[in-house]
């Protein structure tokens, strides 16, 4: 099928100001988007700057807007768009270094903020073999396991392109991943961390992160259980 | 240009390199040099689980792994590496559970394991749960893991900084020389020891599970250093990629159950192998594959298989197989069960096929997966550069870009996550211990001309001839004639057509003149790699005139160990390849018969 690709572009040696560059390209409709983009850089114009690896979505390194909304574009297919003109652009509320990259820096420090690892100083079992978890407990954090940090949550979020001091949905699932472990101990420093306005209380429940996961990872739920807890101090 | 200093540089962020300097920085003052994000590093690709005998749902033994993956190896994996690995696979997997990795769990609460390729009870020879998983992505679970603890220690990241070059003095390490993506600017690392972890090389296939990034940067400038190159001729096809796409279906789907059924509903692995039929070695399945396509009983005549999880199919035949639950109950699955276990296989089928799992088929060919060859080390990472066991002074690789060898001719599913807790900590340590013992080496003189001319030449080629299509025409070369079967006929013709493309690749310029994010020189840079490393690899294979493991030739079917009971070594010569060879290390396991 014939469709348009028009991909933003800004090359911040040559350019004053972004533009659009159009790419008219016969495709298969099963292709996915990063094919198309791949494309472009193997065949029509190399300087086309973009992120990527893994191509099945499990890397998180090509998060982008695509027709106005967050994708890996290894993870949606021409079919899925159904238009026949494809916008793709660079991630909202992260400055663009170049054409589709972004400066991914102040998304990972808000990521680190939450004390993101494992915590717990207690003695290791006797006999050296793993600590108890039941597979209930396990299934407790689950979801928020799956994050591969692509940042197309916090990045669809009205509350960060505000204000790039809220941690993010993003930091809020990490921290959470931690929270309901049953085998971590600092629970009550992250629920500290997260209790402030740059915290969870940024989240206006606006639903676009949950959107947005290319991981189906339930973000909207996780954030307010994380404020049910602050609230009520259950886990 | 930037000069930096650390006691131990680490290249790559995957999980190899993140456990290497995890265990370096303890005492040394470490770096980690990564042309990505650490977390967006192939490893977290890694779906089925991580193997270790820890005797969870019945009896195992490190024994029993280290013979499977002597079996699994054909007899070429170096027996006191792979029961080395074995015996640490344990203490490992401890390790990672104790830093936080969320495994799955038994009723009891401890890792759940599953069975996996070629993994047996040594006894029965029936399949046996050894694989710890973590739902069916256990890779990316590790990955993760291990960059939170790098968080939590403080590790010294250099993100996006593309490695061109390994500096040498008077035969020890002096550095590396990397391009900072983000300024592209040139950046030297003086390190006493350095250690490769940069993955894998199998975009030289056309059909690949692997990621773009899998282009064999360590191996390609170890071996333009005067590094050899072992084994490169076996490189595994898995035997379940997504039809076209080579997107991996992992071995833990026929754990749970699955069935690869040809064109005609047949069981076609019984016939391959009649013991453990679905859950035989990669190479073995990917061969039958490949054949039952050639007999004409592809699916839809077309080049695929169908992999079938459904509740009905898994249940028949585990009626028929007599498969048992830990309490002795038969196996029987619902829908629900299975996709529970699948998570990630069943959104991958969903978002690229259309297909539902639970109610239909896959359809799956094989797909280029893993490098067994690459950087000669032994089982502390240090890379040995000849047959004789001479060290190279600070310099050290492991996980996917080293051979141990543990793999051997071929890998056992969950071998490589083993590989890269072991190996990755051990290179880690005795480059710390080694980094303590001897003083900076100094620079090189015009350290980084090598870099520039290199790099400077994709600048000021023509431009008659496109990155996008000598990439193409090198994958489908390869995939067709280095492939799954080869003759010699094949592979002297692929050796002919790398040659053209490495003339051709002369002609690329890089139309993109600034220098920040300039991807498009880094891509061209990484095709050079890929060139480089698919001659030595079809020049490997050529010379092998046996059939072991992943290197199957039609016209010579049989293992042959008067003659090839050897590693291959391949240098570099000023664009030829020189080839020499080393003994296997044998311990208590003499070569048999494989049968599965």
């Amino acid at each position: 099928m014939k469709i348009n690709l028009r991909v933003f572009r800004f090359h911040p040696e040559h350019d004053q100001r972004p533009h659009y560059d159009e790419f008219p390209l016969d495709v298969e409709p099963t292709e996915r988007v990063l094919d198309l983009l791949e494309h472009i850089r193997g065949f029509i114009d190399g300087s086309l700057a973009f992120r990527r690896s893994c191509a099945h979505g499990v890397c998180g390194s090509d998060a982008m807007r695509i027709n106005g909304r967050n994708y890996l574009a290894c993870k949606i297919l021409v079919r899925d768009l159904n238009t026949s003109t494809i916008t793709v652009e660079p991630m909202l509320g992260l400055r663009v270094i170049k054409d589709l990259i972004v400066d991914m820096e102040p998304f990972f420090e808000n990521f680190r903020s939450v004390l993101p690892y494992l915590v717990n100083d207690e003695a290791l079992p006797a006999d050296g073999k793993e600590r108890l978890q039941s597979p209930e407990e396990r299934e407790r954090f689950d979801d928020t396991t799956k994050c591969i940090l692509c940042a197309a949550c916090t990045t669809s979020c009205p509350s960060f392109w505000a204000n790039g001091k809220y941690v993010g949905p993003a930091a809020i699932v990490n921290a959470h991943r931690f929270i309901y472990d049953s085998r971590d101990r600092a629970g009550a420093e992250r629920l500290k961390i997260l209790n402030q306005h740059f915290g969870v209380w940024s989240c206006r429940t606006v639903f676009n992160c949950t959107e947005a996961c290319p991981r189906d990872i339930k973000i909207t739920q996780a954030i307010a259980e994380v404020k049910n807890t602050i609230q009520t101090g259950k886990i | 240009m930037v000069t930096h200093t650390f006691d131990v540089v680490v290249i790559g962020g995957g999980g190899a390199g993140l456990m290497a300097a995890l265990n370096a920085s303890q005492t040394a003052k470490t770096a980690v040099v990564s042309k990505l994000y650490p977390m967006r590093s192939h490893t977290g690709a890694a779906q089925g689980g991580i193997g270790a005998a820890l005797g969870n749902l019945e009896e195992d033994h490190p024994e029993w792994h280290t013979y499977d993956s002597v079996k699994g190896s054909d007899w070429l994996g170096d027996q006191d590496a792979i029961e080395f690995m074995c015996e640490e696979a344990v203490q490992s997997v401890y390790d990672l559970e104790h830093w936080g990795l969320p495994f799955s769990r038994t009723t009891e609460g401890r890792i759940a394991q599953r069975p996996f390729g070629g993994h047996t009870n040594n006894v029965t020879g029936k399949p046996v749960r050894r694989s710890c998983y973590a739902a069916d992505r256990t890779g990316h679970m590790i990955l993760q893991t291990l960059y939170q603890q790098c968080i939590k220690h403080d590790t010294t990241f250099f993100n996006e900084f593309e490695v061109i070059d390994l500096l040498l003095k008077d035969g020890a390490v002096a550095g590396v020389v990397a391009v900072e993506m983000a300024t592209g600017e040139m950046h030297i690392f003086r390190s006493k020891a350095i250690i490769f972890a940069t993955g894998g090389h199998g975009r030289i296939w056309e059909i690949t599970s692997n990621a773009y990034a899998y282009t064999g940067d360590g191996a390609a400038v170890c071996l333009r250093r005067g590094i050899p190159l072992e084994d490169m001729e076996f490189f595994q096809f898995h035997p379940t990629g997504i039809n076209k796409l080579g997107i991996l279906i992992t071995e833990a789907v026929r754990g749970e159950g699955g069935i690869l059924l040809n064109s005609k509903g047949e069981r076609f692995m019984e016939r391959y192998a009649p013991h453990v039929k679905d859950l035989a070695s990669r190479d073995v399945i990917s061969r039958a594959i490949y054949l039952e396509i050639r007999e004409g009983r592809g699916i839809n005549g077309q080049r695929y298989m169908n992999l079938d999880v459904t509740p009905e199919t898994v249940n028949k035949y585990a009626a028929l197989d007599g498969r048992t639950r830990p309490d002795g109950s038969p196996y029987r699955v619902t829908a629900d069960e299975i996709l529970s276990k699948i998570p990630d296989i069943t959104d991958f089928c969903r978002t690229y096929l259309g297909v539902d799992p639970a109610t239909q088929p896959i359809p799956v060919q094989p797909t280029a997966h893993y490098a067994m060859g690459g950087i000669p080390t032994n089982k502390l990472g240090q890379v040995v550069v000849d047959d004789q066991g001479t060290l190279f002074p600070g310099l050290y690789a492991a996980g996917e870009c080293a051979c141990v060898s543990i793999h051997g001719a071929n890998r056992l599913g969950t071998n490589s996550l083993v590989d890269l807790i072991v190996f990755g900590k051990h290179a880690g340590l005795d480059a710390a211990r080694y980094a303590k013992e001897v003083d900076l080496v100094e620079l090189p003189a015009q350290a980084e001309d090598f870099t520039n001319q290199q790099l400077d030449a994709l600048r000021n080629g023509d431009g008659s001839e496109k990155v996008g299509q000598l990439t193409q025409e090198l994958r489908v070369e390869m995939f067709d004639h280095v492939g799954i079967f080869r003759t010699e006929e094949g592979m002297r013709q692929a050796i002919g057509k790398v040659q053209e493309l490495r003339e051709r690749f002369k002609h690329v310029k890089v139309s993109d003149t600034g220098k920040i994010q300039n991807t498009e020189i880094i891509n061209a840079w990484e095709l050079s790699n890929l060139l480089d490393l698919a001659l030595v690899t079809a020049v490997s294979a050529l010379a092998r005139t046996e059939s072991r493991g992943a290197h199957a030739r039609e016209d010579y079917p049989k293992r042959d160990d008067v003659s090839w009971l050897k590693h291959t070594l391949a240098w570099w010569q000023d664009g030829n390849i020189r080839l020499g060879y080393k003994p296997v290390v044998i311990t208590k396991y003499p070569p048999k018969e494989r049968v599965y």
